[in-house]
């Protein structure tokens, strides 16, 4: 469903994505993992095309994303959900609006739909009472659930989580990967998800990548991952701060 | 041959910026052109930068008739023309002032504002949020802005006219003695249509300027605060020296 075939990203001169090829099969969750400042969000970001890469190419089921423009770009973007790191929320509008959003402006139901719609993903999110709130006036995991619910609520065949549960509490980080492990059983979305919580990602993960300076050092089973020799990949999912890598190489 | 390279490649990045920011302008006005327009979203925005600018439109307004009153009297004085106190102040307001210091007080007001909201969206991915619906973030965050200042500008500086003749009329008939029927019958005598529309086509192009230059800059902001507070800074000292520059050009043109 989605393959990404040798891009290079750089910027200002400094190479970011040195030939990252990947395939998601449909229906599949993928796990993308790796260091910070190693690129993951940036490929995230190529896939919707956000981002234009310098070298190669991005296909959606066989469209090339790189050269569409327009209004095929933007019915191609409107099968995706994509939940941002800092949740992305519209500051003016209530956590209700927000969510509401994408199907006042992209579809044709009307208000009573929209309404019904919007209070059943918050009531999912566990965010029922907290409509009318502004997202400068709850928690980062709310403003997180809101933002997810805001991805959802177009019922998308492709999801991109890029950190879903980065700088959450264990509970509310628990919630929200059963969340998706529940949503994924109902809806079949395709889903990346980029995240440095191995531990909590790897049982929702069919497949998991490893993406180490720009290009994907291992990808396979989590188990395969887990049991993988490689000193590199072993370093990560065990977290030690001894060699191969340490603080002033990265 | 360093100081040759370094002006060729000074002149091809300010040819460059020049080249985004009509592309920029270019996209705007055809996203305005067509439909859907986001009516609600463009009356918001009429209501931030015109009715909330109101209040410095008023001051400003009435400080700078009541300067011009108080200087156009002493100097009228010296050739005995005080008669002629209403047309000097109005027409100095109509044609030049009025537009031009609106232009300077929304771009401070609101100008600035319209950048830092839409470098904040962009520097916290709210603008990726709205791409990545399938939508064009210019028809939310650009087009509205556009067309809400071109229209307000028109009637802010209207507004400061009139306050100002008021405020020129205060100091030049009330404190120094000018009579109301001179002040104001000479002023219908001197001012014609023509003066009015420099005025209202100073203004409309004022409107879109600001529109066009504040976000632009919000838009391309760069990273984290600082981004955002250069782009800010940047989009107000732009637009200010762009108004006196354009204003210069449609004064040559329009007499």
């Amino acid at each position: 469903m989605i393959r990404i075939e040798d891009i290079h990203k750089s910027f200002n001169g400094f190479p970011v994505l040195k030939g990252v090829s990947l395939d998601v099969k449909k229906g599949e969750i993928l796990a993308l993992i790796g260091g910070s400042g190693h690129g993951k969000s940036v490929i995230l970001k190529h896939i919707v095309g956000l981002i234009k890469p310098d070298q190669g190419g991005i296909f959606i089921d066989g469209i090339d994303i790189c050269h569409l423009k327009g209004s095929e770009l933007e019915s191609l973007r409107g099968r995706f959900g994509y939940l941002f790191q800092g949740g992305a929320l519209f500051s003016s509008l209530t956590v209700f609006d927000n969510v509401a959003f994408p199907l006042r402006e992209k579809t044709k139901l009307n208000e009573e739909e929209i309404r019904q719609r919007v209070v059943h993903q918050l009531e999912e999110v566990g965010l029922s009472d907290a409509g009318h709130k502004f997202p400068a006036e709850i928690s980062g995991g709310m403003l997180k659930r809101t933002a997810f619910a805001r991805a959802l609520v177009t019922k998308p065949e492709i999801i991109l989580f890029d950190e879903p549960t980065t700088g959450l509490d264990p509970v509310i980080a628990h919630m929200i990967l059963d969340l998706i492990r529940s949503i994924h059983a109902n809806l079949s979305f395709t889903g990346i998800i980029v995240t440095h919580e191995l531990g909590r990602v790897f049982p929702i993960a069919h497949r998991v990548a490893m993406l180490y300076e720009g290009r994907i050092l291992a990808a396979g089973a989590p188990e395969e991952i887990l049991s993988s020799g490689d000193p590199i990949v072993r370093q990560f999912i065990s977290g030690s701060a001894e060699r191969p890598t340490q603080f002033s190489e990265r | 041959m360093v100081l040759v390279r370094k002006l060729g490649e000074i002149t091809l990045g300010g040819l460059q910026r020049i080249g985004t920011m009509g592309l920029f302008l270019a996209n705007a006005i055809l996203c305005a052109a067509t439909p859907p327009l986001k009516v609600s979203w463009i009356i918001k925005q009429i209501w931030f930068i015109g009715f909330q600018s109101t209040l410095v439109i008023l001051l400003t307004g009435a400080f700078s008739g009541m300067v011009l009153g108080l200087q156009g009297f002493y100097t009228l004085n010296r050739f005995g023309s005080t008669a002629l106190l209403g047309p000097m102040v109005a027409l100095s307001l109509i044609k030049e002032l009025g537009p031009v210091l609106t232009g300077l007080m929304v771009t401070g007001r609101a100008g600035s504002a319209m950048t830092a909201e839409i470098g904040i969206m962009r520097i916290s991915e709210q603008i990726d949020a709205i791409e990545m619906m399938g939508l064009n973030p210019f028809r939310y965050l650009v087009v509205p802005k556009l067309i809400a200042a071109i229209i307000a500008l028109p009637l802010l500086t209207a507004i400061f006219d009139v306050v100002g003749i008021f405020g020129g009329y205060f100091v030049g008939g009330k404190l120094l003695g000018v009579g109301e029927g001179t002040y104001f019958g000479e002023m219908s005598n001197y001012v014609r249509l023509e003066d009015v529309l420099e005025g209202l086509y100073k203004s409309l192009s004022f409107g879109a300027l600001i529109a066009w230059i504040c976000s632009y800059k919000g838009y391309h902001a760069g990273f984290g605060a600082e981004g955002v507070s250069k782009a800010t800074t940047q989009a107000v000292v732009l637009s200010s020296v762009l108004i006196l520059f354009w204003d210069y050009i449609m004064t040559s043109l329009l007499f």
